[in-house]
């Protein structure tokens, strides 16, 4: 069976962003980009599956312009296979990515999918739902746990109030949560390798989707500052501001 | 065109989140229906009834609505769409789960945990953890959304809305749901507690949280905690606050252990007051807080269930 993996690129997880001062958007020159950490996870689990020789291949896919390369190859260095980035904008939207990933899906003839829940610039939690609609596959979001048997997957779930276990037959998709594995760091010898595996560019017209924006960002702005307070001498001057001054207890 | 509210629930308890989605749908402007899709669940179909601003309730019951399977509840709404301009969901694992996907099937790009409305489709989105704030309009015909409750005041009883049977959907059939693992707590609901009080990697084991939960007893507070304290087995995961956990804002949050790292923050910067407790005098949760503590957890939390 083989796994697509859809992966991001994003701002890393550990830098500052900055709004830019005119309200288009948040600056992305000169910061350190890397690959989203839920798709990190999500290509661990299916380097695991192909470990364990439940998966045949491991195929990364990204929509996104040459920029995204480096993070692509660093996918590669983890263990994909190959990779095929879908050139576009660097902001297509959620449902153009899905119907995007769906004619990948279909042209590779993938039996299992396996993204990120959530990608940390936009926040969305979208894609990995969006593509098993159009699909017409089975979702398993938010994975903590995934079991694979024959034509049947089991997967444990993180849900508001635990854990939550569903079985969903294949061809289907999978969202990572955090918990569900520790992504490896790329060695150096598969730094090396990964330079020389397949990274193929389609065209954006040979998938035929249509990203026109259907959602205009009015403005991005700073959200309002919360100033530091006061740092208190006891417990017993925090209990007394916390009665007396903020009136919380 | 009216707005179609899909309602969160088990069966037997209307969720509180469904609370805040009506009143983000009634400031959208418009007649107000709540969907119950669910299997007995009439008493949740009369709950939702009574909520203020609620026009009508469509109740599907059905013994494959039972577990809330989106793929299943998913055909129920798109069947729906047609008479809606608008369809929302609270951001809640359930509805970032169904929500995509309604949104998939019907053409439309989803907007992900709306905190304002600004007009019938013009909304703002925290994005980045929160570090930024999007003004963002939708040119799709139906807009599709998941709403944050801490933008939005619950909306109050007092409603008394027709209940509508409706037919359910076909079965589909590819999901079950096997088993759960919930968390069974006498304390509030995190979601929606007044105080929380949150332990972090600073509490060092899954046995000191009793140290945590022990403050939260004495404050009447819902028990959090950070991603650390988490991955490390101190806490099971929906105790999690931040970005990719649980978005919290109560009247006083405590953060007992916790740097403040910007994923953490994401999750309850918004609260009314800020407490830190923590060794290191430079956290960036300091930053944040109303009040800092600079103590040692173990001995400062004792202290301050003494003297509460
Ligand atoms: C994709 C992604 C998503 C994430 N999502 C989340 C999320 O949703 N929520 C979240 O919380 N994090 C999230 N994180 C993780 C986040 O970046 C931090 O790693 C995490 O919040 C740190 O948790 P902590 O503050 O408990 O641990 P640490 O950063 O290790 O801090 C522990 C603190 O405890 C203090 N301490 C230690 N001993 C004592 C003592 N005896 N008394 C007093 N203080 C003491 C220390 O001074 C320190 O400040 C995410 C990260 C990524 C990459
Ligand atoms: N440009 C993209 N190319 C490929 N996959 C993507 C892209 N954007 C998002 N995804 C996938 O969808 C997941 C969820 O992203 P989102 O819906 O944006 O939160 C990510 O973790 C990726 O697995």
């Amino acid at each position: 069976m083989k796994i697509l993996v859809p992966v991001k690129r994003v701002i890393d997880a550990y830098v500052s962003i900055r709004v830019k001062s005119d309200g288009s958007g948040v600056d992305t020159e000169n910061v350190k980009m890397s690959l989203n950490p839920f798709c990190e996870i999500a290509l661990e689990e299916a380097i695991r599956l192909k470990e364990a020789g439940t998966a045949s291949e491991v195929v990364l896919v990204s929509v996104g312009s040459a920029d995204i390369d480096t993070v692509i190859r660093s996918g590669l260095a983890m263990g994909a296979d190959r990779a095929i980035r879908v050139d576009a904008d660097n902001d297509v939207e959620p449902l153009a990515i899905a119907k995007i990933l769906k004619h990948v899906v279909e042209t590779e003839e993938a039996g299992l999918v396996i993204t990120g829940k959530q990608s940390i610039d936009g926040d969305n939690n979208q894609t990995g739902q969006m593509l098993a609609a159009l699909l017409g596959w089975p979702q398993a979001t938010f994975a903590s746990e995934v079991e694979l048997d024959g034509s049947n997957a089991k997967v444990t779930r993180e849900i508001d109030g635990g854990l939550e276990t569903i079985a969903l037959s294949l061809p289907a998709v999978v969202t990572t949560d955090l918990r569900l594995n520790e992504p490896r760091y790329p060695t150096l010898p598969n730094i090396m390798k990964a330079k020389k595996k397949p990274l193929d560019v389609i065209e954006l017209a040979a998938t035929g989707v249509d990203v026109a924006k259907r959602v205009t960002t009015l403005n991005v702005s700073p959200p309002e500052e919360r100033s530091a307070g006061i740092i208190v001498g006891s417990v017993e001057e925090l209990v007394e501001k916390l009665r007396n001054e903020a009136k919380v207890i | 065109m009216s707005i179609l509210v899909i309602a969160e629930h088990n069966s037997e308890e209307l969720h509180a989140s469904t609370l805040n989605t009506v009143t983000a749908a009634s400031q959208i402007g418009g007649d107000v229906h709540v969907l119950v899709a669910g299997s007995g669940s009439e008493a949740v179909a009369n709950a939702a009834a009574q909520i203020s601003g609620v026009g009508k309730v469509l109740h599907a019951d059905a013994e494959h609505y039972k577990d809330g399977v989106s793929v299943e509840v998913c055909d129920l709404v798109v069947g729906l769409a047609g008479d809606y301009g608008h369809i929302l969901a609270g951001s809640t694992t359930s509805g970032k789960d169904l929500m995509p996907r309604v949104a998939a099937l019907l053409d439309s790009s989803q907007i992900s945990e709306v905190i304002a409305v600004e007009s019938a489709d013009t909304f703002k989105r925290p994005i980045y953890a929160g570090n930024a704030i999007a003004t963002v309009q939708s040119a799709d015909e139906k807009k599709v959304l998941t709403i944050r409750s801490t933008g939005f005041d619950a909306a109050e009883e007092g409603g008394s809305a027709e209940v509508a049977a409706i037919d359910a959907a076909a079965v589909n059939g590819s999901t079950t749901v096997e088993g759960r693992e919930l968390t069974v707590s006498e304390r509030p609901d995190l979601g929606a507690a007044d105080v929380v009080v949150s332990g972090g990697r600073g509490v060092g084991s899954a046995e000191n949280f009793s140290i945590i939960e022990a403050l939260a007893d004495k404050l009447g507070a819902a028990v959090g905690a950070s991603r650390a304290a988490v991955d490390a087995g101190y806490m099971p995961n929906d105790y999690q606050v931040g970005q990719t956990g649980k978005v919290v804002a109560p009247n006083l949050y405590v953060a007992v252990g916790i740097s403040g790292a910007i994923q953490h923050l994401a999750g309850m910067k918004d609260s009314k007051v800020i407490v830190a407790i923590n060794k290191d005098e430079e956290a960036p949760i300091f930053q944040v807080a109303d009040y800092g503590l600079v103590a040692d957890l173990f001995e400062a939390v004792p202290e301050l269930v003494a003297a509460l």
